[in-house]
């Protein structure tokens, strides 16, 4: 085992995916020299080559679209779009071609692409370097869209991802780079895409959660614990496939849930395990299922007021555990 | 005195190290003025001095690892900045917001009301699994509400024989608020012991044990027991039955007799088929006789619809269908509903008299119970004489003993001049 | 680049007896390099057997058999010669809707173009989820497009970019209207392909229309080929009506690319002769008149004609060729029509690899 940060965890994915599959490269901005603006492809290029790391002009549409196309002759490419919130511009690419190239085709061409991009605040990003975007991807079927947040699974499911004959689309939480630091395995490891994690056992409610929120709630949870209150808290990981049957199980163990989640509220992930919950477990639940999630507003802004009130945190998602439970 | 704190140097930054100082212990510093080194492993960077003064205490040594926002010097004296200036860098995030802000959980008024109705699904299945009556609970949860844990909690202490004290707060939450009265408490039952059989409860049964719970508790019940003679009647049907069995295809029993007797007598007191709805009494216009039918899982009381418009035999023949019917479980919604008065032949297990349980929202139930030949004073002559008594439960909301008198009479006189 | 605009100067200079065309004749006098005679006859075929497989889509279509058609009446000289510009087996091509004679000049059968049309449960393109012509044959290396102008441009460069990174001889050909080039994409496309000098050929099949709007609200250069020296390389223009032309065009381009040369934009003027697709009426927005005069450019009798003049077809030849090829497109329209068509059990196959997620 060795003691890494998300990044270390992403970097290490990378280059050991690099060096065991020629079929694997990567591109994006600032990818090469640079070694990526958080220096995860640092040294890379030294390493691989022009050829598989390769600083593509500022045009994010094409940095998918091209990808796009060497993945579908048999290259496994690795896109990285510099910040999430310069997404937009390849949304055509990532949910109109790359997620339905396997199913207009029947089967005959496949996108094995992997994009990935940092999202999430908390590091004074203002309006355009603090977006959650899973929300706007995850409702597309042909593509998979993963939230890790904790370095062994950033290593083991980007493994996973490039490793999949599907496009997934990789979000890292741009606060864990550093901040988060773990224990990862040794050697090469997966983690399966589509497995939630259960990051804290519990009884007395159920928390569902991913990204830098995870971290939150299990904080949350510990001060809980101290005032006789057990949460478990549920790790999605991945949500697009999401694991509906762990969140079940768990609902239909502790009878109340919280869906924490940074991201805006309104038509957020907590909305289809709400629903999700609602449809499969209506019988078993004893309180109305609750969420914690970033504020209807359409960014997060500069001042640190503004951040700190966007953004969940540990206190407030304790008062809501706490209130969950008195009902 | 100020203290200089380590910079944030890059949005995921949590550290940095100290270069070089650049100035000195006991060195006059300018505001903006290089102060020392930093690096990150991100980016090298000079610092410029948040203050103007002296470098009064270099607190990080050359080489040192610091977490961004510990200290790194104090800056004294000759501060034109008399209060601590806001750093250039950003402090380490996340003070604890101390109110509950919009993305928390709004505060709960609408569902804190005292409302002992509200009870969750999980409540729900679990009262029904557990054989619970959510009635006999007071609740945990906020307002006083039934939780589902407290269901789980007061049918595992009646499975284990404890006499459930006040129910206790699941957690060490808010404790409710004082919450309705509670009911009587629920019987405590020893568990099974050796030799004991646990026979399963079917949603028949259940059904059953709800709705006599209800009749009970929420109908006052009265009773009334008449003697009719009805040594004539049984001589008649003597005569009658083989031809009767022949012509009609159906037994000639008691029971379509006294139910043609109790038809007579509900359109002679309408009031007695009728029903209590709370604010007035309906009187019902359609005489709907249902006949308690005994089955394997338990008594069934299927409905003949407008019996005083069927003669004998056409009640005879009802009352066999049903039967059958019953017995072979083939009983619709339709024939079980909207039944008006009840009749049930208790006297066919040899019962004398009988205390039976209204079927709500029907106002009165008779009995006719076994024929037996009795010593008996006519015309101040002993005689034997069959006797069958007639037992009847009423709602004393809808019915009060003289009309409930009456009614028995006009039922006895029928009987015993039938069809004769 | 000089040599094809130069060859075709002189063939200008050198009068053709191309009976058809009034203006100043456009076609070589010789045999160009890679054509025999065999393949010139086989090309004329293609063109004949996409005319008629267009006509009948188009019947089905007034029928109410199909619901969609789209045609490429028009460009049929131009496409048929750049399949055959590539190496068959070994090139990619990634189309757009209107390429139906490139792709049956590339490996596509009649069979397979009619299941498609009627959206069948074996069409092999899509299983009847795309619309008519939209191609997919990974073996016969076409790509699978979506209906999104110009998506598929960053595909193809991609690609191209996959061929070069393994040192693999593959040239990718890129087709699109002229309506594509005012994509944003279309540009991001170019300009990484000079960048990174990818083996790539873009024929953009210049039919002067995007449904309605002509070139001249499309771009306010003259030419699609005049953009190409924004991105570092070389734009050439060929008339697309004449096969040969366009055949030398594009062969050059992709031997360029297949050297390690680099990308080359060819512009192909061609016409469009009917509306856009089945669901257009042109009459809204072309007058009758230029409608009409379209006619005497039709590629199909006046590559007849350049063949009977070098002996090469008679009006036997080309009477048997269309019946031949009349025959193919009725059994293929028998066919396809009797084949069964998707049902819901279809719906959930193929979105991922395993099978359906939620």
């Amino acid at each position: 085992m060795a003691n890494k940060t998300v990044l270390e965890g992403v970097r290490d994915a990378l280059h050991n995916e690099m060096a065991r599959d020629s079929r694997v490269f990567i591109m994006g901005e600032d990818v090469g020299p640079r070694g990526n603006v958080f220096l995860i492809t640092k040294g890379f290029l030294e390493e691989f080559g022009r050829d598989r790391v390769v600083d593509t002009p500022l045009a994010e549409a094409s940095i998918v679209g091209i990808a796009v196309g060497a993945a579908m002759v048999g290259m496994r490419p690795v896109a990285e779009i510099q910040f999430a919130d310069f997404i937009y511009p390849a949304y055509n690419q990532i949910v109109g071609e790359a997620a339905k190239i396997r199913y207009r085709s029947a089967g005959g061409n496949s996108c094995p692409l992997v994009i990935r991009t940092p999202y999430g605040g908390g590091v004074r990003g203002a309006l355009s370097h603090s977006v959650s975007v899973e929300a706007l991807f995850y409702h597309v079927p042909g593509l998979k869209v993963c939230v890790p947040s904790t370095p062994a699974d950033a290593q083991g499911m980007l493994t996973s991802a490039i490793r999949d004959d599907d496009p997934v689309l990789f979000l890292e939480h741009k606060r864990t780079y550093r901040l988060i630091k773990g224990e990862v395995p040794d050697g090469d490891f997966t983690v399966p895409i589509g497995k939630a994690d259960v990051a804290r056992p519990g009884k007395d409610l159920s928390v569902i959660t991913y990204g830098l929120m995870r971290h939150f709630a299990v904080e949350a949870a510990e001060t809980l614990a101290k005032e006789g209150v057990e949460a478990e808290v549920i790790d999605l990981r991945s949500i697009r496939p999401m694991d509906r049957s762990a969140i079940l199980e768990s609902v239909r163990k502790t009878r109340r849930a919280l869906i924490v989640h940074e991201d805006q509220k309104f038509g957020g992930i907590g909305a289809e395990v709400s629903a999700i919950i609602a449809e499969e477990a209506f019988f078993d639940l004893d309180a109305p299922i609750r969420r914690v999630c970033g504020p209807d507003v359409p960014a997060m802004g500069y001042a640190k007021e503004y951040e700190e009130a966007f953004m969940p945190n540990p206190d407030k998602i304790a008062a809501a555990m706490r209130d969950l439970v008195a009902i | 005195m100020a203290i200089v704190t380590m910079p944030q140097l890059g949005e995921t930054v949590t550290e940095g190290t100290v270069g070089r100082w650049l100035k000195k212990e006991g060195e006059a510093v300018a505001k903006y003025e290089p102060l020392l080194e930093v690096e990150t492993d991100k980016v090298a960077s000079e610092i410029p001095s948040p203050f103007a003064g002296t470098l009064t205490k270099i607190v990080a040594a050359e080489g040192s690892t610091i977490p961004v926002g510990a200290p790194v010097c104090e800056i004294g004296e000759s501060g034109v900045e008399a209060k601590a200036a806001p750093n250039a860098s950003t402090t380490a995030p996340a003070e604890p917001a101390a109110r509950v802000s919009h993305n928390a959980a709004p505060s709960i008024s609408s569902d804190g009301e005292a409302d002992d109705n509200r009870y969750s699904p999980a409540v729900r299945k679990l009262a029904r699994e557990h054989g619970v009556d959510l009635r006999q609970l007071s609740g945990s949860g906020r307002g006083g509400r039934i939780t589902a844990k407290d269901v789980i909690d007061h049918s595992g202490a009646a499975a284990t024989g404890q006499a459930p004290a006040a129910q206790t707060a699941a957690s060490v939450t808010a404790a409710p608020a004082a919450h309705v009265a509670a009911p009587a408490k629920l019987i405590p039952v020893a568990p099974p012991g050796e030799g004991d059989t646990s026979v399963r409860v079917t949603q028949m049964r259940k059904t059953i044990a709800e709705h006599m719970v209800l009749s009970k508790t929420t109908v006052p019940h009265a009773w009334s027991m008449v003697e009719a003679d009805v040594t004539e009647v049984a001589k008649w049907r003597e005569r009658e039955k083989e031809g009767f069995k022949a012509r009609e295809g159906v037994n000639l029993t008691f029971l379509p007799i006294v139910v043609t007797a109790v038809c007579g007598a509900l359109r002679e007191f309408p009031r007695v088929n009728a029903t209590w709805a709370g604010d007035r009494i309906i009187v019902r216009s359609h005489v709907n006789i249902g006949i308690a039918v005994e089955i394997e899982e338990g008594l069934v009381v299927p409905v003949i619809r407008d019996a005083d418009r069927l003669s004998l035999s056409g009640l005879a023949r009802a009352i066999t269908e049903l039967v059958a019917k019953a017995r072979s479980r083939k009983l619709t919604m339709e024939d079980m509903s909207d039944g008006t008065f009840t009749v049930d032949n208790t006297g066919a297990l040899g019962s004398i008299a009988s205390y039976p349980i209204i079927n709500p929202p029907q106002a009165a139930i008779i009995t006719m119970e076994a024929v037996v030949k009795r010593p008996w004073v006519i015309n101040d002559a002993i005689a034997i004489r069959s006797i069958m008594n007639l037992c009847m439960s009423l709602d004393h909301r809808v019915l009060d003993g003289s009309v409930a008198s009456r009614f028995l009479q006009s039922v006895k006189r029928r009987l015993e001049t039938f069809s004769t | 680049m000089s040599s094809p605009r130069a060859a075709r100067e002189e063939s200008l200079a050198s009068a053709s007896n191309d009976r058809l065309m009034k203006s100043e004749p456009k076609v070589r006098v010789s045999l160009p390099e890679g054509l025999s005679a065999d393949t010139l006859r086989e090309m004329y075929y293609r063109m004949v057997l996409t005319r008629l497989c267009d006509d009948r889509a188009f019947a089905l279509n007034r029928q109410g058999k199909i619901p969609f058609a789209a045609t490429c009446q028009g460009h049929e000289a131009a496409q048929v010669a750049a399949a055959y510009a590539l190496k068959r087996g070994t090139d990619w091509v990634v189309p757009y809707y209107r390429d139906t004679a490139l792709a049956l000049a590339y490996g596509v059968t009649p069979r397979e173009q009619l299941m498609c049309l009627f959206a069948r449960k074996d069409d092999i393109f899509s299983s009847g989820r795309q619309f008519p012509n939209h191609y997919s044959v990974p073996d016969r290396k076409i790509a699978s497009i979506s209906s999104i102008i110009a998506a598929h441009v960053t595909h193809g460069v991609g690609m191209a970019l996959a061929f070069k990174m393994r040192k693999e001889p593959v040239v990718t050909l890129i087709t699109f209207g002229e309506g594509s080039t005012s994509e944003g994409e279309w540009h991001e496309a170019m300009n990484f392909a000079g960048i990174h000098n990818v083996p790539v050929v873009f024929l953009c099949e210049n039919n002067e229309f995007a449904i309605s709007v002509p070139q001249k609200l499309q771009m306010a250069v003259p030419n699609v080929a005049d953009r190409a020296a924004a991105y570092g390389f070389p734009g050439v223009i060929c008339d697309g009506t004449d096969v040969v032309a366009t055949y030398s065009v594009v062969h050059e381009a992709v031997e360029r690319a297949r050297k390690g040369e680099g990308p080359t934009l060819v512009e192909a003027k061609v016409y469009r002769a009917m509306s856009h697709t089945s669901d257009d009426n042109q009459l809204t927005y072309r007058t009758p008149e230029d409608i009409e005069a379209l006619k005497g450019r039709d590629p199909i009798p006046r590559f007849a004609g350049w063949l009977k003049d070098r002996g090469l077809m008679d009006d036997e030849m080309i009477a048997q060729m269309k019946k031949k090829a009349q025959a193919e497109v009725d059994d293929a329209t028998d066919w396809a029509e009797a084949q069964p068509p998707p049902t819901e059990a279809d719906l959930y196959t193929h979105v991922y690899a395993s099978g359906p997620l939620s």
